[in-house]
């Protein structure tokens, strides 16, 4: 038995305009100084002015955001009291609003102690709407809230419930249509990664099948024509409408041993997410593949790739992933992104603690001991084939 | 005909005369083994679950274990497994199972009507623990679809959640009877 969670999904041109449809007396936009500047708060606004006069805006979460920051975005939760939070931005934005959303609705819990076995018991002050303004992280569509921990120099990945779930998430490919050409890049590989990792997971079933195999497929077909030509509404729909998809995918199965080897590198090296995710599957595909070949053979048919053999259709994939990253202006191991032999050797010990206690890595088709892990990582940082 | 497990990669068996079908098939395991090119067939006796027997010998694979002391090094905290009594099992079992540091630190079967307190309950149906045994439920979405239930921190649990899938891969090595 198993269940799956979704919000309710409005996509495409102009459904910003639905936004105006949502009853609501009190609306607090939770935001970042960017999403500002760039005029897509405005945006949001201008809809809200229909809905209530009583709008406020908390324009002051850090990307990565820590737990420091979450209290303060909690405290501008708490003294608004609104009925509706719209947490408008990346993945960053959209963790920061859920999180201090808790605590909004729930004074007496710590971040800390919040499972999926926690009843939290949210919406009775607040509902929760997002609008991503990224194609990438799909926090859009999950219940999963990852934060950093500052202190300990890790990030949380454990804080999660399926009352977290937003209750509406907007698509509009305007709110893309300014992302960087890297940021595109970034966020998309996320996508992909947690499209693929949702497929070959542990706890894959039928409904996260379908969504990660369509969101794998849209990604490598519009993925280069929103790098190539940010203006490409088309492009930029697809891989926003894919990003949430892969999210749905992986909020109800999970995502694997790449993420949690990409967690480690960003919390030590500050990598971005979608990049350091991405570099990691280039390895983990290989190791994974030895108990789950034939799932990531589906994935390779899904793109193109017809060959009948699992291992073969594998090798292919990979060379296809390492391809388009290539196309993308992208490192494929982690020397290539910069990192020194000095620093990498420094922290190795650290990365692989940090992969090892992932709640991610048991998940994975294949779990690794800590020596695979290590191993992984050398592979990864000298871009050498995975043949254990 | 019966053979043991002694120590963790050894196994001394022990050939009997009587024939293979003389044993009960439900407390046995039928293997074979080539040897100079005789068939010898191998029976284990297993250990019926739940049991003081099956208890001990799942401490034995516990700390034979590599993956489980590698993945719980830093774990300090004993745990109450409760069987709860259904249509396939009439009583209840409970067992104290004291893990600390990636080993076992020792094992009892509670006896009903004693008190015992441990950091940790893990509880659920007999059929779901069978369901456990043989990996056909995922320790962790066990617990977050209800068919098992934990008191204590959950948060540490799922800092620890490679330990508890190896702790779930190691009951599954055990020699297993169910009732």
């Amino acid at each position: 038995m198993w269940w799956f969670t979704s919000p309710k999904i409005v996509f495409g041109e102009d459904a910003l305009e639905q936004l105006k449809t949502v009853e609501a007396k009190r609306v607090l936009v939770i935001t970042d100084p960017v999403v500002t500047k760039l005029g897509m708060l405005e945006l949001v606004l201008k809809e809200l002015k229909h809905v209530t006069p009583d709008v406020d805006v908390f324009d002051q979460v850090e990307p990565e955001p820590s737990f420091e920051n979450v209290d303060k975005v909690a405290e501008a939760v708490r003294r608004f009291r609104p009925d509706l939070i719209v947490a408008l931005g990346g993945g960053s934005c959209i963790d920061a609003a859920k999180a201090a959303w808790i605590l909004y609705e729930r004074p007496d819990l710590k971040l800390e102690a919040v499972s999926p076995l926690t009843k939290l018991d949210l919406r009775k002050k607040a509902r929760f709407l997002a609008i991503p303004t990224t194609a990438g992280t799909g926090s859009d569509a999950t219940w999963v809230v990852v934060l950093t921990d500052r202190a300990q120099n890790i990030k949380v990945d454990y804080i999660a419930s399926r009352e977290l779930t937003p209750d509406f998430s907007i698509l509009d490919p305007r709110f893309i249509l300014k992302l960087p050409r890297e940021a595109t890049a970034y966020t998309g590989l996320d996508a992909i990664t947690q499209g693929i990792e949702a497929y070959v997971n542990q706890w894959q079933n039928d409904f996260s099948d379908g969504l990660a195999l369509k969101s794998i497929q849209l990604l490598f077909e519009y993925l280069p024509k929103a790098f190539d030509n940010p203006d490409d509404l088309l492009a930029r729909q697809k891989t926003q409408n894919a990003a949430t998809m892969s999210g749905l995918a992986f909020g109800n199965a999970q995502v694997g041993l790449a993420h949690a080897m990409g967690h480690s590198l960003g919390a030590i090296f500050h990598m971005p997410h979608g990049l350091s995710v991405a570099l990691s599957n280039l390895y983990v595909i290989p190791f994974s593949s030895r108990g789950a070949a034939e799932r990531y053979r589906d994935i390779a048919h899904t793109i193109g790739i017809e060959e009948a053999s699992p291992e073969r259709a594998t090798a292919r994939l990979v060379e296809a992933l390492k391809d388009l990253m290539t196309r993308l202006n992208m490192p494929t191991s982690l020397r290539d992104a910069g990192i020194s032999k000095t620093a990498f050797e420094q922290n190795i010990d650290d990365l692989v603690e940090k992969t090892n206690r992932s709640t991610c890595t048991f998940v994975n088709p294949r779990v690794p001991d800590v020596d695979e892990i290590r191993k992984l990582f050398v592979c990864t940082y000298e871009a050498r084939q995975v043949d254990f | 005909m019966h053979w043991y497990r002694p120590h963790n990669d050894s196994w001394l068996i022990f050939i009997a005369c009587e024939p293979v079908e003389a044993l009960t098939p439900a407390a046995t395991q039928v293997f074979s083994i080539s040897c100079e090119g005789v068939v010898l067939p191998i029976v284990g006796c297993l250990a019926k679950f739940p049991s003081e027997e099956w208890i001990k010998l799942f401490m034995e694979e516990v700390n034979t274990n590599k993956n489980y002391e590698e993945a719980a090094r830093t774990w300090e905290g004993d745990f109450l497994f409760v069987i709860d009594a259904d249509a396939e099992l009439k009583e209840p079992s409970t067992f104290y199972v004291d893990l600390w540091h990636g080993k076992c630190r020792g094992v009892a079967l509670v006896k009903p009507g004693e008190s015992k307190k441990a950091a940790f309950i893990y509880s659920g149906p007999y059929s779901n623990w069978k369901k456990l045994i043989n990996k056909q439920i995922d320790p962790i979405q066990g617990l977050l679809t209800g068919k098992f239930k934990l008191q204590g921190d959950m948060v540490k649990v799922l800092r620890a959640v490679r330990a508890a899938k190896e702790l779930v891969e190691t009951a599954g090595k055990v020699p297993t009877e169910f009732a």
